[in-house]
């Protein structure tokens, strides 16, 4: 059980950080809680038992985003670094949450208002913020492999909040926890992923996670945006939308990424919007009870229309309010759990 | 020793190709040269005689054609000096360095410049490759002829392709002129883009964005069609793509005078070692997948690649401890071919020894126009002295490079080098090898 702020215990069955464990806990949680790997990079670090591990404890982290006094000691006493090479709004502000929500003492670093504007290397800034001593640096990079290069350089674990198009392991947890909220489980749902598949970090992890629980993964995207061979990653890969959508549990878009277009992929956002554009008319050949996830930011009128956006099928926002749990989930099964 | 000494290496094991040699023999040298090969030669009085350790082979001087001595401008990664030194470690008694300088090889002075370095440094021979083009611009021909005159033995605009095909037809043309290859790094840029590593399965996984083995293809067949066009000699540098070698051998099928080599770590690692994201991985041509180092083992069994060649690339060690898409392509290769060679070629039954000489000293020698690759009476007496069963442990910090970035460190071979003759004279002696030290003249 989680303390509460002021000391009375509540029956979500977490086990402390500090201190007993409640008898009534779910048996995931009687296992010796934490993960096997010092950090985590990739959803490829988890086996589907951790997996699992990190959704129940989130299920019980929900419940502090409830209280009239949305916080516990769990991590008191603990540095969080949340080192940001890349704008984000979501991602940050969401760990932010967590961590504070968990009561770490949390420090924020942007690379426009730090060295790194002085040139300074990832290697450097990663020693130097080593030396002081954090529990934890969540890293969020524009190259792929980044956050390997700094768990070789120091102590502290690293989350890995998105690495070029490498992936966003805790974006794949919070859309498997917002699917098994809508849908009771993963395994054997027929998920379809639509957009820029080939620089999508979003992508890569929920092929990974989406797997390892079972779940049937179609992806779908113009010819030009795919990875090579799809099949390998056990994915079936379509370039009709149609298909994609046929029967579909969960229908999840990926933002059309402007910036990281060098290329020649498609000639137009219109020609794209016409041909893999989410809309309510497409939206028909899905299941009755089929869900709308967009990681965000989105591109209202590219990957996904307004009405399908903001319609009765989307969970896009509890999505969001999922990346909390999932996260104080995550910064307490690396951090908390495991040293005592 | 003065080059006028006679110096004899007595029963070793000698596999000279280019003669038919492969068996017991002395060697005699004079003046610097070889005079007779032969078993149980008669020794005179005042020749020094040198006991070649039981098991050690005695071939014609390695010449690695492809390497990066950095000097000028790039002293902090490898030297003139630091270079030859870590070449006679290798078992290496010559190397070609690619112009990819600062200022580029491009003018008599650089070429100068190089010449004297080597010569201050007297460890293994040193021949300039020029650039193709001014400052390896790409947009107009550099003084070939200048650059011949100078000491050049090639040109090469390596670390980029000549992307023009009609300044690549006219540097084939103009080169032969002077009897010098065109040494082309065969890379469309407009396919390659920014890729930073082979395109395919592990790079899509790990977000690494991707250089299509098309790229390599597609140069390579335009010079092979180029060559046929011009007449000219065109050679292919680090292969690595099984469709640029059945270019090659389509290429050498239909008379074209193409030739090629490929590096040690293009025949042993796959794109498989990317995970982890370790940029001594990190190298252009990328590591590509396990078919195209069966391809490359293939065509070092059956002749149709020519070399065995390192793309030596020291950077310092700040330059790679980076992000992946933010480092440097190149590993250093000069301390560990051999062993490598040995190892993965000859020992895993690939190829013989005779074959590796010729992929190591004859090929290279022929496709530069540079003396050695032979035993020859008259010949340059660069030797290298191989012990093959020699257990060998890579150890980068042991390097006499100046750089550490090969992802060979730590591992174990069966085979390497015991001793290089430069011109009669030892220039390396390998002290884990019992004997080696009677190659010591210094006695």
């Amino acid at each position: 059980m989680l303390p509460t702020a002021d000391g009375t215990r509540h029956a979500a069955g977490m086990p402390l950080a500090e201190g007993g464990r409640s008898s009534g806990a779910p048996p995931v949680l009687e296992t010796p809680a934490g993960l096997r790997a010092k950090d985590l990079l990739s959803i490829g670090d988890l086996s589907a038992n951790e997996i699992l591990l990190i959704l129940e404890t989130a299920e019980a982290m929900k419940e502090v985003g409830t209280r009239t006094i949305k916080k516990v000691p769990t991590l008191r006493g603990k540095t969080v670094v949340n080192l940001f090479y890349e704008p984000s709004t979501r991602t940050r502000a969401s760990f932010e949450i967590a961590e504070k929500r968990l009561s770490a003492d949390t420090l924020n670093l942007a690379a426009t208002d730090s060295s790194v504007v002085k040139g300074e290397t990832l290697a450097d800034t990663v020693r130097n913020l080593e030396a002081m001593a954090p529990d934890i640096i969540v890293l969020r990079h524009g190259s792929a492999g980044a956050g390997h290069l700094a768990a070789r350089l120091c102590r502290a674990r690293i989350i890995n909040a998105g690495d070029g198009m490498h992936e966003h392991p805790t974006q794949a947890l919070l859309d498997a926890l917002t699917i098994r909220q809508r849908k009771g489980r993963v395994e054997g749902l027929k998920v379809s992923i639509i957009g820029d598949l080939l620089h999508s970090r979003v992508l890569r992890s929920n092929v990974l996670l989406l797997r390892a629980l079972g779940a049937e993964v179609c992806a779908c995207g113009p010819a030009t945006l795919m990875l090579p061979d799809m099949p390998r990653l056990g994915v079936r890969a379509t370039t009709s939308i149609d298909e994609a959508v046929e029967d579909a549990d969960v229908i999840m878009l990926l933002r059309i990424q402007l910036e990281r277009m060098r290329g020649y992929f498609f000639p137009s956002l219109r020609e794209y919007f016409q041909l893999f554009g989410m809309t309510v008319a497409r939206l028909r050949r899905a299941k009755p009870d089929v869900i709308i996830m967009h990681p965000g930011p989105m591109n209202r009128g590219v990957e996904i229309a307004s009405e399908v956006a903001d319609g009765p099928y989307s969970v896009i926002l509890e999505q969001v309010a999922n990346g909390v749990a999932v996260r104080m989930a995550v910064l307490y099964l690396l951090a908390g759990a495991r040293q005592e | 020793m003065s080059n006028s000494d006679r110096t004899m290496l007595k029963g070793g094991r000698v596999v000279d190709p280019v003669n038919g040699v492969d068996g017991s023999a002395d060697v005699l040298i004079d003046g610097g040269r070889v005079t007779r090969v032969g078993p149980n030669l008669g020794i005179e009085p005042g020749t020094i005689v040198i006991e070649v350790p039981r098991g050690c082979v005695v071939c014609p001087g390695f010449i690695d054609m492809h390497v990066h001595l950095r000097e000028p401008g790039h002293e902090h990664k490898e030297t003139v000096a630091t270079g030859v030194a870590a070449a006679v470690a290798g078992g290496f008694t010559a190397v070609a360095c690619m112009p990819n300088t600062d200022p580029v090889n491009d003018t008599a002075g650089v070429t100068k410049l190089i010449l004297a370095r080597a010569a201050q440094a007297g460890l293994a021979r040193v021949y300039p490759i020029g650039a193709v083009t001014k400052g390896q611009a790409g947009e107009q021909l550099a003084q070939i002829g200048e650059l011949r005159a100078a000491g050049c033995v090639a040109v090469s605009d390596d670390g980029r392709p000549v992307a023009n095909a009609s300044l690549m037809r006219r540097a084939l043309e103009y080169a032969a002129m002077f009897d010098m290859p065109v040494i082309d790094h065969c890379e469309d840029v407009s396919l390659a883009g920014d890729g930073v590593a082979h395109e395919g399965h592990h790079a899509a996984v790990l977000g690494l964005r991707g250089l299509p083995a098309a790229a390599e293809e597609i140069i390579v067949e335009r010079d092979i069609t180029l060559s046929g066009l011009t007449g000219s000699p065109v050679h292919i540098a680090h292969m690595s793509a099984r469709g640029a070698l059945a270019a090659v051998r389509s290429g050498k099928d239909r008379g074209i005078r193409v030739s090629c080599e490929v590096t040690p770590h293009h025949f042993t690692l796959t794109d498989e070692r990317l995970v982890g994201y370790d940029t001594n991985y990190k190298m252009n041509p990328p590591l590509r997948e396990a078919v195209d180092v069966e391809a490359m083992l293939d065509g070092l069994r059956d002749g149709s690649i020519d070399c065995i060649a390192t793309d030596h690339a020291p950077h310092h060690y700040d330059e790679k401890l980076v992000e992946f898409d933010r480092a440097p392509f190149g590993i250093v290769g000069l301390e560990t071919a051999v062993s490598i060679c040995l190892d993965r070629l000859v020992h895993a039954g690939h190829v013989p020894l005779s074959r590796l000489v010729e992929l190591l000293a004859v090929n290279p020698a022929r496709v530069l126009g540079v003396p050695g690759g032979d035993l020859s009476a008259g010949a340059p007496a660069d030797i290298t002295v191989l012990a093959p069963e020699l257990a060998v442990r890579v150890e980068a910090a042991a390097f006499r490079s100046l750089a550490r970035n090969t992802p060979f460190d730590g591992w174990s071979l069966r085979g390497g080098v015991a001793a290089t003759m430069v011109g009669g004279r030892t220039v390396y002696v390998n002290t884990a090898v019992p004997g080696a030290t009677s190659f010591d003249q210094r006695a």
